[in-house]
């Protein structure tokens, strides 16, 4: 398998996109940590940047990627190897590149700017990211023959986990507000890996004293191990429940 | 060598493959012809396990191969359009495959030669010509000796000394006693390479002849000519 994956990443890293999504990652973090004085800030700023960037990226190349791919995908399939195979090739392919360019992009100046705990969770969450999103990229290609509709169903689900989602939220916390919401809005914020990732770094930012009463909430909840490894586990869990329905898809599908 | 009893496939409501079966055996070029959309490509997906009949069973050497994956070490297969990574090299790809098939048997780097794919060696595949493309399929196809050629339109998009050369191999192999199935449009090249002719329309079966026997029964001694008479019927 992993022989596959070799070949897929030395295509990747080559591809324009990648080279220039590292470089705009690279710039930005280099520029934002020049500009602002408190490294904290920075990292605050570069987070919101990365929560809307990092999905959309890894979506919608993943979803493009997979229909260039479909031709070579086939010769591959005619070869002696089962298409399971194929499939988790391609995807860890894209995700393993994508990361890497993250981390190259964010993670290296993170380190060298604000070394430390937060720019560990800022890294790791991203890299989550890609992971999470690079694999609802290949279940909404696996779902249409279509390579616009496949590219419409990416972009839907970005945006339903960017942006509809806590719009959702905001609005069941108004709706309900007369009601003790702590331990749903917990689970709500386990439903959407975009917030997750946004939660972990914050608590790790003094600003989490901002967030009132459920931010102390939360604190308590993932200020110890046992609720940093649960959002963990989590965003594991969100990245290996797409990729093996896509993939059970994948093998039955006709090529 | 390959036995397709019964095969069913459809899209939707469109009935794709109606109920078809054959027996293809070594040492035999078979060309299967039909109009667009008669279902060769899927007939030629189906035994390589890119598309999944709804019923009926295929055989290769006597062993079931649905679903299967092992068996396609005794296949090559050239596509009818051949799109690869855009900047993987041309030494990459044939590193992948060779990895791939893991193969113990000596390469035949025949068409390699020939085609002189070294020279494109460190290009990426992305910048290459259709037609360099093309070659690149056909050299990877061959490279492991297989018992079985799959060729999906060989020649369409190849200049005419490359088809020659595409030809010439595709008779070499046959004496060695392999299958070859070749899916074409162009009746002369047929003429020159096949032994047998496998027609479908519109999903159904339509003949399974030798050329010469299409011929004499025709009276006719061009094979286009032959098999317009056949399709008249």
């Amino acid at each position: 398998m992993n022989k596959i994956i070799k070949y897929v990443l030395y295509d990747i890293l080559r591809s324009r996109t990648v080279i220039g999504y590292t470089a705009f990652l690279f710039l930005m973090s280099f520029g934002l940590f020049n500009l602002e004085s408190d490294p904290t800030k920075a990292v605050l700023s570069l987070l919101n940047v990365v929560l809307l960037i990092v999905p959309l990226i890894s979506i919608i190349f993943g979803t493009i990627h997979f229909y260039n791919s479909t031709e070579f995908i086939e010769l591959l399939v005619s070869q002696p190897i089962n298409r399971r195979k194929i499939f988790l090739s391609e995807y860890l392919g894209v995700a393993l590149s994508l990361a890497m360019a993250f981390v190259v992009g964010v993670g290296v100046p993170a380190m060298i700017f604000n070394p430390g705990p937060t720019s560990i969770y800022l890294v790791t969450s991203g890299v989550f990211l890609s992971f999470i999103f690079t694999s609802l990229a290949f279940l909404s290609s696996v779902l249409t023959r279509d390579k616009a509709k496949g590219i419409g169903i990416a972009l839907m689900l970005w945006f339903y986990f960017s942006l509809l989602y806590d719009g959702l939220v905001m609005f069941i916390l108004f709706y309900f507000a007369d009601y003790p919401l702590d331990n749903i809005t917990l689970g709500l914020l386990s439903l959407n890996p975009i917030d997750l990732g946004r939660v972990l770094v914050l608590l790790n930012v003094d600003v989490s004293a901002l967030m009132g009463y459920t931010g102390a909430l939360y604190k308590s909840f993932f200020g110890n191990w046992t609720g940093i490894a649960l959002a963990f586990g989590l965003m594991l869990l969100w990245t290996i429940v797409p990729i093996y329905i896509a993939q059970r898809k994948f093998v039955k599908k006709d090529l | 060598m390959i036995t397709l009893e019964n095969l069913q496939k459809s899209y939707g409501k469109l009935q794709v493959l109606n109920n078809i079966s054959a027996q293809f055996n070594t040492n035999q070029v078979v060309s299967i012809i039909g109009p667009n959309g008669s279902g060769k490509t899927t007939m030629i997906k189906c035994l390589l396990g890119m598309v999944i009949p709804d019923s009926g069973r295929i055989l290769v050497d006597g062993a079931p191969v649905i679903r299967q994956w092992e068996y396609r070490n005794k296949i090559g297969y050239m596509p009818q359009i051949s799109r690869f990574p855009e900047n993987m090299k041309v030494r990459q790809l044939f590193q992948m495959m060779r990895d791939i098939r893991k193969t113990t048997k000596p390469l035949d780097e025949e068409l390699f030669g020939m085609y002189n794919i070294p020279a494109m060696y460190e290009k990426s595949l992305g910048s290459l010509s259709g037609g360099n493309k093309q070659k690149v399929s056909a050299a990877l196809a061959c490279l492991f000796d297989p018992e079985i050629l799959v060729l999906d339109e060989p020649t369409a998009g190849l200049d005419p000394l490359s088809s020659e050369i595409l030809k010439t191999k595709i008779l070499k192999e046959k004496s060695k006693g392999k299958l070859i199935l070749i899916s074409s449009h162009i009746m002369s090249e047929i003429d020159e390479v096949a032994d047998d002719i496998f027609c479908l329309v519109d999903g159904n079966f339509r003949f399974y002849q030798s050329i010469e026997s299409i011929k004499d029964v025709t009276q006719e001694t061009r094979l286009g000519k032959a098999i317009a008479k056949m399709m008249a019927v």
